[in-house]
């Protein structure tokens, strides 16, 4: 590790410990704020790992968040809480697995369909699960405060980010960009693409699963319609491509400019959500295509450049 | 070279290859010596790309077998064929544009056959930059990059896992006089080092001069194998370039 690596380390550690004491000091609602934000932020960076390099576009964050979502409802009344994130994180993991193993070596397009369709596969069987069973949906009552869930999903956010950057450097996170590149040379030059896409994917998977798992206490009642709503996969993708998926921070700036706004637009007119959106969308594809690290890297090369000059 | 005691390490047998009804390489037959610099020619549509492409493990043979070192390759996946020493250029060549020029070296170090990380596949990579006549380009865009120099470093990214057969898929095609020569004289210097190459050529200065042995393909099948000098004197061969012209 170089010296830039240490000061970044602890730039970032520092930065993840001022970001956790927000309770001691944050309102209600500004905590309320907070726990979706830090929610997005471990979801749109643990997306962008996999989908940032390979530029598979994944729709299956709802898939992932509802399962976790699912095994807290399940198990809260029969498992220590602590227990529930880890299987979550396990079982996510595996559904990711399966799911690369089964799609992976389909091109984009397909993939980006195929993972739309196993949320609402999901949704649909634990739907019909429910109705033989003759219940509707869970309800979660637990002593967690939002404060806890807050400081779960911080933690998480640092892991994902430690998790991230050691792959950056590591001959996978390697691996992975020359196939985003052109999947074919990197069959010719020793890579076994399949695994190395499958291996990449199960750590959005694993996160997402996590995130629906200690979110589960803050929604009280969890059904199906709501924890696999598939309008947060889509929420994802816009963010994590609105910050910029090339550099680790990129998530988060996308993260916390969309979800205020969000809050805004809900707020004041509640239906015009999906025209956010929908207009964040063609402000990516048109004018931000790599997202705020696209401009920043812009920036950047003009100020070397206007300095050499 | 041929005069020296060699061995052969790249055998094809009997290979064939078919896309629907149409058979792309047929029955195909040959031996690669150890060091030896052997050339595939054949007029357009002949199967050569196609013979790269199940060597390279990018196609898989409808019929036949490709054995390296006596160890039977075909039927196994690219990657697999890349790591146990067979590495390949494109015919349209594929640098790889979002990575450095740098990287793109280092990603032929890294995962295949003699595996090298960090700083020495930087090290490497930089002599191999050197050697292909890109040491001044290594801090360009690879957007920015010529032609023959998209070539060059392909050709640098090939050799970055030190392969055993290295193979050639018309690497010298498209460049102007000039970089022909320049282009030839690099692939003399890799033939210098005692490397095994495939070459699919149709610069007939190139064959003439680079490779020991050729063979020739028309319509998928073997019609003459020799030195360049025999095969090019061949009666069927000069019927196969200058007769058939809806081949092309
Ligand atoms: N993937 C493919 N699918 C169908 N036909 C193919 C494919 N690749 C090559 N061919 C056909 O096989 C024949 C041999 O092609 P190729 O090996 O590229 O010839 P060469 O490299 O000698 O010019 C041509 O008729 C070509 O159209
Ligand atoms: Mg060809």
């Amino acid at each position: 590790m170089s010296a830039t690596d240490y000061r970044n380390l602890a730039i970032s550690a520092g930065l993840v410990g001022l970001v956790a004491l927000m309770p001691f000091y944050a309102s209600g609602y500004v905590m309320t704020l907070a726990v979706t934000v830090a929610m997005f932020t471990v979801l749109a960076t643990s997306w962008a790992l996999f989908s940032g390099p390979t530029h598979y576009i994944s729709l299956a964050t709802a898939a992932f968040y509802g399962l976790g979502a699912y095994i807290t409802g399940l198990g809260i009344d029969h498992l220590p809480y602590w227990t529930l994130p880890l299987i979550a994180g396990v079982a996510g993991a595996i559904v990711a697995a399966l799911v690369g193993v089964a799609t992976l070596r389909l091109s984009g397009v397909y993939f980006v369909i195929f993972t739309l369709g196993l949320a609402e596969l999901i949704r649909q069987l634990v739907t019909f699960a429910q109705v033989q069973a003759g219940r509707q949906g869970f309800y979660v009552l637990t002593s967690i405060s939002e404060t806890m869930i807050y400081w779960q999903l911080v933690a998480l956010a640092a892991v994902v980010w430690l998790v991230g950057w050691l792959i950056w450097r590591s001959r996978l996170g390697f691996a992975l960009r020359i196939i985003g590149n052109d999947e074919t040379v990197a069959r010719h030059s020793g890579i076994n693409t399949a695994q190395a896409k499958v291996l990449l994917f199960m750590v959005p998977g694993a996160a997402a699963a996590i995130v629906g798992a200690i979110m589960a206490p803050r929604y009280v009642y969890i059904e199906p319609s709501m924890a696999f709503g598939p309008i947060l996969s889509f929420q994802v993708v816009i963010m994590a491509l609105l910050g910029g998926t090339r550099r680790l921070w990129g998530p988060i700036a996308g993260v916390i400019p969309f979800t205020l706004l969000w809050e805004v637009i809900s707020g004041n007119m509640p239906n015009q959500t999906y025209l956010l959106l929908g207009v964040a969308f063609l402000l990516i594809v048109y004018v931000l295509p790599g997202g705020f690290v696209g401009l920043y890297e812009k920036a950047l090369h003009r100020w070397r450049e206007g300095r050499a000059a | 070279m041929a005069t020296t005691m060699t061995r052969d390490v790249l055998s094809v047998r009997g290979l064939t290859k078919r896309f629907g009804g149409l058979v792309a390489v047929n029955g195909m037959s040959f031996d690669v010596r150890e060091h030896e610099v052997m050339g595939i020619i054949g007029p357009n549509g002949s199967g050569k790309s196609t013979m790269i492409n199940m060597i390279s493990g990018a196609l898989q043979p409808t019929a036949g077998t490709i054995t390296l070192n006596g160890q039977q390759i075909s039927g196994l996946p690219a990657y697999q064929i890349n790591r146990r020493g067979v590495s390949r250029t494109f015919q349209l060549v594929r640098p790889l544009n979002e990575l450095s020029v740098m990287e793109n070296v280092v990603a032929g170090a890294a995962f295949g056959h003699r595996r090298r990380w960090g700083h020495e596949a930087e090290a490497f990579a930089e002599t191999l930059l050197q050697k292909v006549g890109m040491g001044r380009h290594i801090h360009l865009p690879v957007a920015s990059l010529t032609y023959i120099d998209t070539k060059r470093l392909e050709l640098a990214r090939v050799l970055a896992s030190e392969p055993e057969v290295l193979l050639l898929d018309e690497w010298l095609a498209g460049l102007n006089p000039t970089e022909l020569t320049t282009g030839i004289e690099l692939i003399h210097s890799l033939r210098a080092e005692g490397r095994t190459i495939i070459v699919v050529e149709h610069v007939m200065d190139a064959i003439r001069s680079l490779c020991d042995r050729c063979v020739v393909m028309s319509s998928g099948a073997m019609i003459a194998e020799g030195t360049p000098a025999e095969v090019l004197a061949d009666r069927e061969v000069i019927r196969a370039y200058l007769g058939d012209e809806d081949d092309a």
